[in-house]
């Protein structure tokens, strides 16, 4: 967004002006062939976010502590990092670990699953006076989005939390599409194509009395242009980044024909057609009760989406310009309760972290074998934020005045360095 | 001062999870076609039947007793602002024009055809007044009243899910307001509450902010700010505020007075004698004792009573301008979609001199007329800045456009929530008005439609009056979502269906569809211009409806306060 965006001191129509500038994006011309095939160095940057809903256990997934009391009756295998094991659960995962970081010490404040989520999403606890923006909305806002004609930030699947763009605009909020790879809803018309046209032309008839006396505030509001937006997009050839129709049987096959499955696979299209952040959520890890039996039922459906993902990434030179992150609001106690359920934990939990230029390989931070000690070399989430934006070029130190004028960082925390290649 | 850790290390037995959304929407599509099915025969012939073309609503009949003193108050407000204007006031509106505003703001959605021909067999010249008088006694009002101010006094969060009540505590508060209890009572009953908060439902503002298994007295006392007195002091929580006054000890002085509320067997219930201590690295062994303390009026305190009880009765003390001063902007704000004063809870200091700006003057007839809602609804939609145009010949573009707005010359012009949005697409599919008297079919596709729609939509939560711009999802929603085109279909129980087939011209069609969808009829030009349209490209009267109803769904008017 423009640099005057400073000035705290505005009026309402210089506001206006500003939040068009998030809009206008929508509304450029079309994607070159030529920018969509760009790879590696040449391409700009984009983000994945696995998100794993009701905060999945670190136990179950990625810090496993077979053979100790608060392990349970979970094994753990090698991976392609030496000397590093994950859960049992997730042997294709295990194979491509090497491509991630994983940090296993990741703390949070907030053990109630909106309040964690909003942390995790934004990288602050929840603030009565102001709404934050998602990590999707910043990077979206920050990045230039080239020619797209369809969302640049987009989130796939039945997530309950919207990623709001909070105080970047709600043009900043993620397109939500609930059921990826099926229908797009709400794309085409309801009615035939000439009847649909007639329509058109009736409302820009019918809107002229209304627009009278009142052209100046409506031409503000950006009422036409994200009408206009609209239109282009319901019949963009963009849209095709949705479809996986043209998919060959066997991708669908490798990902998991279901709608996480789908939305990994969607997710690679839309960021291949240039789209700069997407999120797929996968719920159910909030397992209260039975935690080992559902934790390995949600492994059956993450760990062959999540491999894919990343091979076909790397197999279409597009790892390095994509920051894939997976994780969830928080992790799950170490103590198995008397339901063989494990409760909420943000005192130490895990996340992979990879691609876009990230280091690889690397294991940071430990959890105690008794769960009892904190974590060692905590890792808080504003840090982890900070390197996801230093490492798609954006300024994360930027401070944006929020519409009451109050400045306010993209995010509190500093990179971490060993998340960056010597 | 060391935030707390907020912790949920409950299991199940003690952690209630919601219920996937789109499970229950999974549900309510199975069992709508078997209750439709089995129920829906009967029902649907009497439906039918109830659904002609005439009102069957009476009009009321009864001035409010004390217009005059209403139009007195009002007039001190129109006259507040002053010699400030450099521009003339814009024309009054007509009738419908203030009617939608009424209903939207009152109600939430834009009133039903039937509403309107009884609001037009009204004779009377205050026949403003009247209606809204018929309104205050509508329980849809104090439904949509009670929503609105419960998202300001415990926001959007659902807590602590097995004590707070979102609903219990919504429906105490609608309750309150149909009734016209005082504000204060209402407020010092909030904050003061004890017992078991199913029966005592004020109880659920105090368990709003329950986390684990305490009370958190800093999200209570930034929100009783911010609320109940229009101030933030949040920031205060950690350190003094950079540009206002607040101090942290202000902040934690006003903790104090809700720390010692605690959950038992019993409720909620205060803890005498009680010491506030908090974390603080710099104090000796790493924590200080806090007195309760107010940041002025502190004569306004009681001696006697629990520390709520004296909070509440210093909130809602007489002299304390600044409460007054918040629920009337509030108030104003939701009847115009803009507060007098912006940001709602960041208010500017009382002025010295009293009645000196139109919050003032209004602040202060608020309080001398016993705080009641009912009275202060009543007088804004007296004064002159409600009842004018929300354009002006002299002020259509630039710098004149914001001086006429910031001088009120104009009625302003703001985008409608979301669920204004849902509540008029629905309200206009149902030529009769939908309330708890309607059929019950009727009342179970407004709660099936209005939730898969907000879903997709977006609600824009706890930013009740918030500038806001529309978004491409919503744009592509309207224009072709399954929810706009079931509703604008013509069906033998749609508006849409029913005007095609019971009206005796297009003429009479087309304008049945406008005083549904915008509360107007159309103009002249409009009529001749839809009807060149049908001869260029002859279409049925069922699809002519069906085609304006989409037009007037996506037209900027449908979506504006105006």
């Amino acid at each position: 967004m423009s640099d005057s965006f400073v000035n705290c001191c505005w009026n309402r129509r210089e506001l206006l002006q500003l939040l068009t500038t998030g809009v206008v994006a929508f509304s450029a011309s079309q994607l070159s062939a030529r920018a969509a095939e760009d790879r590696g160095p040449q391409r700009g940057k984009s983000l994945i976010t696995l998100w794993l809903a009701g905060g999945p256990s670190q136990l179950e997934t990625w810090d496993p502590h077979p053979g100790t009391r608060i392990g349970g009756p979970t094994k753990a295998i090698d991976t392609s990092i030496q000397g590093t094991q994950i859960c049992e659960w997730y042997p294709q995962t295990a194979e491509i670990l090497n491509s991630f970081c994983v940090i296993r010490s990741v703390v949070s404040k907030e053990g109630d699953h909106e309040r964690g989520t909003y942390v995790v999403r934004t990288g602050y606890r929840p603030e009565p006076t102001v709404v934050h923006p998602s990590l999707g909305s910043i990077v979206y806002h920050e990045l230039p989005q080239g020619s797209l004609e369809i969302p640049g930030h987009v989130s796939l699947g039945d997530g309950q939390f919207a990623t709001r763009g909070g105080y970047l605009g709600e043009e900043s909020t993620a397109f939500r599409v609930f059921d990826p790879g099926r229908n797009l809803t709400n794309l085409e018309a309801p009615v035939d194509h000439e009847r649909h046209q007639r329509r058109l032309k009736t409302l820009g008839q019918l809107s002229q009395g209304f627009l009278n006396g009142r052209r100046y505030p409506i031409a503000n509001s950006l009422h036409q242009k994200t009408i206009d937006s609209a239109l282009k997009m319901m019949t963009s050839e963009q849209l095709k980044a949705f479809s996986i129709a043209d998919e060959p049987a066997a991708a669908l096959v490798a990902y998991g024909d279901h709608p996480f499955g789908r939305g990994c696979l969607v997710a690679r299209r839309l960021i291949e057609t240039g789209v700069r952040a997407v999120d797929v959520t996968l719920n159910g890890f909030d397992t209260h009760a039975n935690n080992f039996g559902l934790s390995r039922g949600r492994a059956e459906i993450l760990d062959p989406a999540l491999s894919t993902l990343v091979t076909d990434l790397k197999s279409r030179d597009l790892w390095d310009s994509t920051v894939v992150l997976v994780c969830g609001e928080f992790g799950r106690t170490p103590q198995i309760n008397p339901l063989d359920g494990r409760d909420h934990w943000p005192h130490g939990f895990s996340i992979l972290l990879g691609g876009g230029g990230l280091a690889s390989g690397r294991v940071i931070g430990a959890t105690d074998p008794e769960g009892v000690k904190s974590p060692e070399n905590p890792v808080e989430i504003p840090q982890i934020m900070a390197s996801i934006l230093q490492v798609l070029g954006i300024d994360f130190q930027k401070e944006i005045f929020t519409p009451i004028g109050r400045p306010i960082r993209l995010t509190s925390g500093q990179p971490l360095a060993a998340l960056f290649k010597a | 001062m060391s935030g707390k850790v907020s912790t949920n290390t409950s299991t199940t037995s003690t952690s209630t999870k919601r219920a996937d959304p789109l499970q229950r929407t999974g549900a309510l599509k199975l069992v709508l076609p078997l209750f439709l099915t089995t129920a829906g025969v009967i029902s649907l012939f009497a439906f039918m039947a109830q659904m002609g073309l005439e009102a069957d609503g009476q009009p009321p009949t009864k001035l409010p007793p004390d217009l005059q003193n209403f139009k007195v108050s009002a007039a001190a407000v129109d006259q507040s602002w002053g010699n400030s204007k450099t521009l003339s006031k814009a024309e009054r509106a007509d009738d419908l024009t203030i009617l939608r505003r009424l209903h939207l703001a009152l109600v939430g959605t834009v009133p039903s055809l039937e509403e309107i021909r009884a609001f037009e067999e009204m004779e009377s010249q205050d026949r403003i007044a009247q209606w809204t008088n018929h309104l205050l006694m509508d329980p849809r009002v104090g439904d949509y009243l009670a929503q609105r101010l419960g998202k300001v006094f415990v926001g959007i969060e659902d807590g602590q899910f097995i004590v707070f009540r979102r609903d219990r505590l919504n429906q105490w508060l609608a309750r309150e307001i149909l009734d016209n209890r005082p504000y204060d009572k209402i407020v010092q009953q909030m904050i003061s509450e004890k017992g078991l908060w199913t029966g005592r439902p004020a109880g659920n503002f105090i368990t709003a902010a329950v986390t684990g298994e305490e009370v958190d007295e800093n999200k209570l006392a930034g929100r009783s700010a911010r609320a109940f007195l229009g101030q933030r002091m949040d920031c205060a929580q950690c350190h003094d505020h950079f540009f206002a006054q607040w101090k942290q000890h202000d902040f934690e002085g006003l903790a104090a007075f809700y720390a010692p509320v605690r959950i038992s067997a019993v409720g909620l219930e205060d803890q005498v004698p009680f010491q506030y201590v908090v974390e603080d690295s710099k104090a000796e062994g790493g924590k200080r004792t806090v007195d309760r303390r107010v940041p002025f009026g502190e004569e306004w305190v009681p001696a006697q009573g629990t520390e709520r009880q004296k909070l509440a009765q210093w909130i809602t003390h007489e002299e304390n301008r600044r409460f007054d001063r918040a629920i009337v902007n509030r108030i104003w704000g939701l009847m115009f979609g803009k507060p007098l004063v912006e940001p709602v809870d960041d208010l500017p200091d009382p002025p010295v001199e009293r009645q000196s700006d139109p919050l003032d003057v209004l602040a202060d007839e608020f309080r001398t007329h016993g705080r009641s809602l009912h009275w202060l609804i009543q007088v804004i939609v007296q004064t002159q800045a409600f009842q004018q145009e929300s354009r002006h010949p002299s002020a259509e573009n630039g710098d004149k456009f914001d001086v006429a707005s910031e001088n009120w010359a104009m009625y302003p012009l703001t985008r409608l929530r979301p669920e204004q949005i849902i509540g008029n697409m629905l309200q206009a599919w149902s030529l009769q008005t939908i309330d708890q008297n309607s059929h019950v079919f009727v009342r179970l596709f407004r709660l099936f439609r209005e939730r898969d729609f907000l879903k997709e939509y977006g609600d824009t939560g706890e930013e009740e009056l918030a500038l806001f711009t529309g978004t491409i999802p919503q744009a592509l929603l309207r224009m072709n979502g399954e929810f706009s085109r079931q509703l604008s279909e013509a069906t033998p129980l749609s508006a849409a269906g029913r005007l095609a087939s019971l009206s005796n011209d297009r003429e009479e069609l087309v304008t049945g569809v406008f005083l549904a969808c915008l509360t107007r009829r159309p103009t002249a030009k409009e009529l001749q211009l839809i009807e060149a349209m049908r001869q260029a490209h002859p279409v049925s009267n069922a699809m002519l409806a069906e085609d304006l109803y989409w037009t007037l769904f996506n037209s900027p008017e449908f979506s504006w306060n105006h």
